[in-house]
């Protein structure tokens, strides 16, 4: 895993995995420096997502096993415990406004996906 | 009457009805600066729900009875007293003194000082180990007593003292017993069969019942020892509660010279004025119309009327039904109308089933057309209907005893909810008509319980209309064309059972399919399962191929129980609950190498539970290398087939139900459907297997085989019903087939058998006419389908553990090997269990 440095944001890119890794239309989870990320290939729409694994509500590692869709055009997943969901774009529960989990940005170059931390 | 700037209101008495006075009145104010409130209440607490008291020994704790905080009194600019009774009340200068000394003016007074447990005049009442049961305190001073306490008695079999005699019970005393004056139990309520019935349900609970008893003396020297009764009989007891009535808190209002009546109660007029006309007085301390309403529904109306009335609306207090279902006894006792009428004033239909302890009275009246009243005891489900059906005066179908029986012919007797008035009261505690639950619906989109619960707070209180609150948001959308459709969710405007027609018809087999074909958006965690459901039990297919895996609910994604912490189970299917040593040694075996917590489940075979999800092919691998296949346990699919041993062991046994159960599991294993099913079948009537409880279950007879169907286990138990008798096996397998054909195509998602039979026009009449008569045609259908399914089956764990592709799945990580570091786990009885929650 080289990371690669985009100055201009502050961010620095981190190689997760290959784009086949991710099932389309579904999630995995990377460790990247230590913290699990969960990682979405939503093939449907043409977009990645990445948010923290750990679920706030049960403190679960488990959003990367959620399954992912929409509510009205919102991209979302559901936690697999207890079906809490989230936006993808902000990270805001959808179902409950106490919890809220981060968001990494994603790019995709070359089959491979990279994530912003 | 107009409400000035700052009317400053005083309200004694911070109990469920002063509580809600102030709520109502809240919501009727036009601005803040309308009124002032001030607030004195005796106990230490605020108002909480009196109703639900005895809930308190059940875990509920008295913030959960809270019916709102101290904070919402602060927000709502609310002076507030607490542990501090108001004194004196002058009326002169309208002012009122309190315990403390605060003294307080007030434009209005509104006593709600409800009532207190009335103590009869027994020598030995003030012993130690005498209690009565109104209030948080008694209920701690219950509690406390009763660690030390072995017999408990009840002085009162009325509706109170039976709750509190079902709390002794609960708090683990050794005997409990209720002692009531007249002849029979709910004296006011129930009449002498429905009494009867009642009484050998609840001594089947473990109560003792003692009738037409007159206690002479509470014997003891400081603490109570026993009763000594009139008839010379003796009841060994070391604690007593007195429920023998209750007695309105008059006695301020007696000192202020209000009104009061020689029997207790303030006396009120119909707009709840006491004889002083700015003191009011609501709830049990009122004696309206001639009487103390002793309920909460009536309590909660006269706020109503008040509130209205300080709000310059005229609004009078009307004679209150005094119909009751009482809620806790492990039986159901209702009573509606006037229950008592007799013959020839009106038509009494009865219906008594000893066997099941039911008892059933209605009373029409001489032409037919209406009910009166009525009584209910161990089967109230048809309460809040004849309820209605008498409130509203609506008329009665030619058959009146269809009410009680139900429709021979499977419709549902009455023209139904819908069929009410609109000012027919639903939920009568928070006063809300059918007229304005189908607005709250059809107006405002409400139309789900909790939304209802919050926009207008209709079945918050008793709780007891809610099933009648569900019919009405189902009329409603049924009226407005939403309903029938109960569709999927935002991404299908299907029904389960409309998709998988489409679907089969048009021969989809991946979700990206069907949601082109027939949805919009992007799916979600609602609609995916229902299609990945769908798609099995048209087609049997491994669930994780072809873009299915993500599609599956979190345990049919990794073809296992994803558990707290995060760890997996894996159940290998036991088929009948037989297995060989060498088989449970490998189980063994395999448990130790992983480390996996074991458990025999309820369904008859082994939890192994812990896993790694980076293990689970391990573990499967070598599982089913020692022939095991997978339980699909995690699947809604077919659980287990449990069965008793039968006649290869069992004296009694008249079948071999081994190798029957063994049959039934290979059969329908894998299969999938709307929800879970479960069988069993036993070798004889005693039924050890207990296949009454199960989807479908089976019970050897002399002749052959019984089969029932629709049972379940589960938070809402329902027994199976028969089917067919004495049939041969070929027969039982060709019914079990037509039956689970006909589930799957037809059952709403996550619905079990028993619920979608229960929601089945025609019930099981109509099941029968399908499944054994073959009304529709599709008999042989439904078997080549069934054929199909059977013929598809594979293990699924075994094509998972041939295959590299599938097997990569199984990693936390998809860029390290590692496991899930932040897995850990506890100790226990020196086996592992998962680390609590945090
Ligand atoms: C392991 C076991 C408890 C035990 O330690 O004995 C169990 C464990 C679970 N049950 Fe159960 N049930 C188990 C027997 C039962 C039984 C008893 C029986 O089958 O004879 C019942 C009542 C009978 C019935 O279903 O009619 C039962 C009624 C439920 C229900 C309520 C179903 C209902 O219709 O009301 C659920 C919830 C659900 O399925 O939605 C449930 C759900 C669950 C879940 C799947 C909850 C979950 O999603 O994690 C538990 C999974 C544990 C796991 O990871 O394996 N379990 N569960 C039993 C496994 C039996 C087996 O070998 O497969
Ligand atoms: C165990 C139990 C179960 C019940 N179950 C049901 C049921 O299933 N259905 C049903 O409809 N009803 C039921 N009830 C009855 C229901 O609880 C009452 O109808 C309701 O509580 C009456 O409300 P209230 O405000 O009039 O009186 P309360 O709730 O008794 O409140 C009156 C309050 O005023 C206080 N007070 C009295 N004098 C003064 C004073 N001078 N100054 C200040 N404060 C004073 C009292 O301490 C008390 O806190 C049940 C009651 C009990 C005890
Ligand atoms: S009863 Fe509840 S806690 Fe126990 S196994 Fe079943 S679902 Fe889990
Ligand atoms: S742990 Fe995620 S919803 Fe409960």
């Amino acid at each position: 895993m080289e990371p690669t440095h985009n100055t201009k944001d502050r961010i620095t890119w981190h190689l997760a995995c290959n784009v086949s890794d991710i099932p389309e239309d579904g999630g995995g989870c990377a460790l990247i420096e230590g913290k699990q990320i969960a990682i979405f290939n939503f093939a449907r729409r043409g977009e990645w997502y990445a948010t923290d694994n750990q679920c706030p509500h049960r403190q679960q590692m488990a959003i990367g096993r959620g399954m992912i869709g929409s509510q009205g055009d919102e991209p979302k997943v559901a936690c697999p415990f207890h079906k809490k969901t989230f936006s993808l774009k902000s990270g805001q529960c959808l179902t409950d406004d106490e919890y809220k989990i981060n968001t990494f940005p994603v790019i995709v170059r070359e089959n491979q996906v990279y994530i912003g931390l | 009457m107009k409400a000035n700037t700052n009317t400053h209101i005083v309200i004694i008495g911070n109990g469920m009805v002063g509580y809600k006075f102030c709520e109502k009145l809240l919501a009727r104010k036009k601005n803040d600066q309308e009124f002032m409130l001030t607030v004195f209440g005796e106990e230490p607490r605020v108002a909480y729900d009196r109703v639900h008291l005895s809930e308190y020994f059940a875990g509920k704790s008295a913030d959960d009875l809270t019916m709102a905080s101290k904070e919402w009194y602060e927000e709502n600019n609310i002076r507030l007293f607490l542990s501090d009774p108001v004194v004196d009340i002058d009326r002169e200068e309208k002012l009122v003194r309190s315990h403390h000394g605060h003294v307080v003016h007030y434009d209005y007074l509104i006593m709600a000082t409800g009532s207190g447990a009335f103590v009869p005049s027994i020598p030995g009442v003030e012993k130690d180990g005498v209690f009565v049961y109104r209030t948080i305190e008694d209920l701690e001073l219950i509690q406390a007593y009763a660690r030390k306490a072995k017999r408990g008695a009840v002085l009162g079999g009325g509706l109170l003292g039976l709750e509190a005699a079902k709390a002794l019970l609960d708090l683990g005393l050794e005997e409990a017993h209720v002692v009531e004056f007249a002849s029979r139990l709910m004296p006011r309520q129930i009449d002498d069969a429905g009494s009867k019935i009642l009484q050998s349900q609840l001594e089947s609970l473990g109560l003792n019942i003692h009738l037409a008893k007159s206690t002479q003396e509470i014997v003891g020297d400081d603490c109570i020892k026993g009763m000594q009764f009139v008839d010379n009989a003796f009841l060994d007891v070391d604690m007593l509660v007195i429920s023998a009535g209750i007695r309105p808190r008059d006695e301020l209002a007696k000192i202020a010279g209000l009104e009061t009546h020689p029997r207790g109660g303030i006396i009120v007029d119909n707009g709840l004025r006491t004889s002083d006309p700015s003191i009011f007085a609501i709830g049990e301390c009122a004696l309206a119309h001639h009487m103390i309403y002793g309920l909460i529904a009536p309590g909660y109306e006269m706020a109503d009327v008040v509130a209205n009335t300080l709000t310059g609306i005229d609004k009078e207090f009307l004679p209150y039904d005094m119909s009751t279902k009482l809620k806790l006894i492990g039986t159901d006792v209702a009573s509606f109308g006037d229950p008592f009428i007799e013959e020839p004033a009106c038509i009494t239909i009865r219906y008594e089933n000893k066997a099941k302890g039911i008892y059933k009275r209605i009373n029409v009246s001489p032409d037919g057309k209406e009910l009166l009243g009525g009584i209910l005891v161990g089967d109230a489900e048809q309460y809040n209907m004849l309820l209605q059906t008498c409130k509203n005066k609506t008329i009665l179908p030619p058959d009146s005893e269809d009410l009680i029986l139900g429709s021979r012919g499977g419709e549902e007797a009455g023209a139904g909810v819908m069929s009410l008035p609109d000012d027919a009261l639903i939920c009568s505690c928070e006063a809300i008509t059918k007229g304005m639950l189908c607005h709250e619906i059809g107006e405002k989109g409400n139309n789900t319980i909790d939304l209802l619960k919050k926009s207008c707070k209709a079945g918050t209180g008793c709780g007891g209309c809610v099933p009648l609150v569900k019919d009405i948001i189902q009329g409603v959308m049924k009226q407005n064309g939403q309903y029938i459709k109960t569709v999927i969710c935002e991404h299908f405007d299907h029904s389960r059972q409309e998709l998988l027609d489409l679907v089969k018809m048009n021969g989809l087999k991946t979700y990206g399919e069907v949601l082109n074909e027939f949805g919009h958006g992007d799916g979600c965690e609602v609609c995916k399962p229902v299609v990945a459901s769908v798609l099995a039990s048209l087609w049997n297919e491994n669930v994780l191929t072809k873009d299915r895996a993500p599609i599956q609910d979190s345990n049919d994604r990794y073809l296992a129980n994803i558990q707290k912490g995060g760890t997996y189970s894996v159940v290998p299917r036991i088929p009948g609950g037989e297995i060989t040593p060498d088989k449970l040694i490998v189980i063994g075996q395999v448990a130790k190498k992983y480390n996996l917590y074991t458990k025999i489940t309820g369904g008859q075979r082994i939890d192994l539970f812990g896993a790694h999800v980076n293990d689970l092919p391990l573990i499967w691998e070598e599982l089913i290398d020692a022939g095991f296949e997978s339980g699909h346990a995690y699947g809604k699919a077919l659980r287990t087939v449990k069965s008793c041993v039968g006649s290869t062991w069992c004296r009694f046994g008249v079948q071999d139900s081994i190798s029957f159960a063994i049959e039934i599991e290979d059969r329908y294993k894998g299969i999938r459907a709307p929800h879970k099913f479960k069988s069993a079948v036993s070798g004889c009537i005693r039924e050890c297997a207990e296949a009454q409880s199960k989807d479908f279950g089976i019970i050897a007879t002399e002749k052959g085989w019984n089969l029932y169907v629709c049972g379940n286990g589960g938070s809402k138990p329902q027994h199976a019903q028969l089917l067919a008798s004495d049939i041969d096996k070929e027969t039982c397998i060709k019914l079990i087939d037509r039956f689970l054909m006909f589930y799957i195509k037809t059952a709403d998602p996550l619905t079990r058998t028993a619920t979608w039979l229960n929601k089945m026009e025609g019930g099981m009449s109509y099941l029968k006419a399908v499944v054994v008569d073959d009304l529709l045609g599709l008999a042989s259908a439904f078997e080549e389908e069934m054929q199909t399914l059977i013929n598809n089956y594979k293990c699924e764990w075994k094509e998972v553990v041939g295959s590299p592709e599938l097997r990569k799945r199984y990693n936390h990580f998809v860029n390290v090997p590692e496991k899930d570091p932040t897995i850990t786990f506890e100790e226990m009885r020196t086996q592992k269990r998962a680390k609590e929650w945090v």
